[in-house]
């Protein structure tokens, strides 16, 4: 057994659009900046997990990374295949089956919105057929009724997308680069009321891995390290109100992201206020606005607050997504993830540059929720 | 007397005054559409309610992909959730209604609606004052 497990190498292959690059090629790229990040060969490597959504198996990587016999296995697991992949490298390092364990994620969509098809979801085909199996009506749907009933305003949305651009701009790894205008944001074409256009990510293209050691290891290497403090992964509790559901339980019912920030921070044995800087599903404006609250670092309806006031900014009290989210990043599914761990793990490193954290980050919370109702939270600490 | 075929069957009922079929389940729940497969089994069919309030909604300004198969050219449309009392709230397209006529929590009521030349699904439209 071993008690705690780090990273101790990060490597990403940049999101937006690499014509002329496989998804599974971006892996192995993300792969090898991983492997020399931590200084080890790809022979060190004792267990490796990986997937895509749409850009194949991970474990035929092998023909380039090498064929060195490493028990490879593909994650399958939609929006939550990185934090899949995390959650089983880090188990099998904490389970003492292995003292290196490698995640990978990557991706690469067409593009334009996703289309599910229903029968992957069990739903009938008439929903799909009458135009309402779409990912960026749920997250519309969610928004416009927490706004009416928690008093957020649609100048806050602009703020958080305002917000991604200008941290993109900062990110080497970001999509979109450039920054754009609050005004323009508000006055984009609607997509989804109340979302416009600049509020919404893209599905993307890139890649993300890690590499996950042991304590023994990181002393053996004398890894530059970042301990990973929990990894809670949940599915949808009942009565809950997710992505592709004709209907909803007038009970209510609770959330996959309360539930798996509570176990992230009851495992890590810390609370909100001890996070230093945060990585938040932001698939939409809105999206980031409620997990906020669902992640516990504020209640319904502070986000109005903390929008006006700077406070999820690099340099507020609490930055969120830094390196400009899903907004800037855009959302290659099997990476985007990962991505948020990798982020963190740069920042807890002090290596952001121009967007890193100050006064030395101690704490770094990451969230992903996806498809059909699913997060998954890892906590990293310094 | 419309020849509009329903986009499937077993979402409403064949009467005068047609209601969403929903499935209420062994521990009370009911849900919307009656499950197919092994699970029908454990559900009860239930008419539900042509009444309900606004629970949330949002427009679809873009063309979705496959498998969506609505007329051409695209025609921009609003889709909702209705909370139908103590029964369920379902998903539906909303009609007779433009953005700014919406209040979550308005009254709305049940209608079956053309979906194209061929085919009838169901919506809900803000319930008309007397």
């Amino acid at each position: 057994m071993n008690d705690d497990v780090y990273i101790i190498g990060a490597g990403i292959h940049p999101f937006g659009r690499t014509d002329g690059r496989s998804g599974r090629d971006q892996g192995v790229y993300a792969v090898r900046e991983a492997l020399g990040d931590a200084g080890i060969e790809w022979g060190d490597v004792e267990f490796a997990y990986g997937g895509s959504a749409a850009a194949g198996s991970a474990d035929i990587m092998v023909n380039e990374l090498g064929l060195t016999s490493v028990p490879f296995i593909n994650v399958a697991n939609g929006c939550a295949t990185g934090g899949s992949a995390l959650t089983a490298a880090r188990n099998a390092i904490a389970a003492g089956a292995c003292d290196i364990a490698l995640a990978v994620g990557f991706d690469k969509h067409p593009r334009g919105a996703f289309n599910a098809k229903p029968s992957d979801y069990g739903l009938p085909e008439w929903y799909g057929e009458t135009g309402m199996m779409l990912t960026t009506q749920f997250f519309a749907l969610k928004i416009q009724r927490y706004m009416a009933i928690h008093g957020i305003s649609r100048r806050t949305l602009g703020l958080v997308a305002e917000k991604a651009f200008r941290n993109g701009t900062l990110c080497d790894h970001a999509w979109r680069r450039s920054p754009v205008d609050l005004d323009t944001i508000l006055n984009a074409p609607m997509v989804n009321d109340p979302l416009t256009k600049y509020m919404f990510c893209s599905p993307a293209e890139g890649a993300v891995a890690l590499v996950l050691a042991s304590g023994k290891k990181v002393r053996e290497l004398g890894s530059d390290a970042v301990r990973i403090a929990s990894v809670a992964f949940r599915t949808r509790p009942e009565g809950s109100f997710e992505v592709f559901a004709p209907s909803i339980s007038v009970n209510g019912g609770g959330k996959p992201t309360e539930v798996a920030s509570r176990a992230a921070f009851e495992m890590a044995g810390i609370g909100p206020e001890d996070v230093s800087v945060a990585q938040l599903q932001d698939t939409e404006s809105g999206a980031e606005i409620m997990h906020m609250a669902e992640n516990g670092f504020c209640s319904d309806g502070e986000q109005e607050q903390w929008l006006a006031e700077g406070w999820s900014e690099i340099g507020g009290k609490m930055p969120i997504n830094t390196d400009g989210g899903c907004l800037a990043c855009g959302e290659p599914i099997g990476a985007s993830g990962l991505r948020q761990v990798y982020e963190n793990t740069v920042q807890l490193r002090g290596r952001g540059g121009e967007r890193q954290v100050p006064n030395g980050p101690k704490v770094g919370y990451s969230h992903v929720y996806g498809a059909p109702g699913l997060s998954a939270v890892a906590i990293l600490e310094r | 007397m419309s020849a509009l075929a329903p986009i499937a069957p077993g979402l409403w009922t064949d009467e005068a005054e047609p209601r969403l079929i929903g499935a209420r389940r062994a521990d009370g729940e009911i849900i919307f559409p009656v499950p197919s497969g092994d699970a029908a089994a454990l559900v009860e069919p239930v008419a539900l309610s042509r009444n309900g309030t606004l629970w949330s909604w949002t427009t679809q300004g873009f063309e979705p992909k496959e498998p969506y198969s609505g007329p051409q050219p695209f025609q921009p449309f609003l889709i909702g959730y209705v909370e139908l009392p103590g029964e369920v709230i379902v998903e539906t397209r909303i009609v007779d209604a433009s953005p700014t006529d919406l209040v979550i929590g308005m009254p709305m009521t049940f209608v079956v609606v053309p979906f194209d030349d061929a085919r009838s699904t169901y919506a809900f439209r803000p319930e008309r004052q007397p």
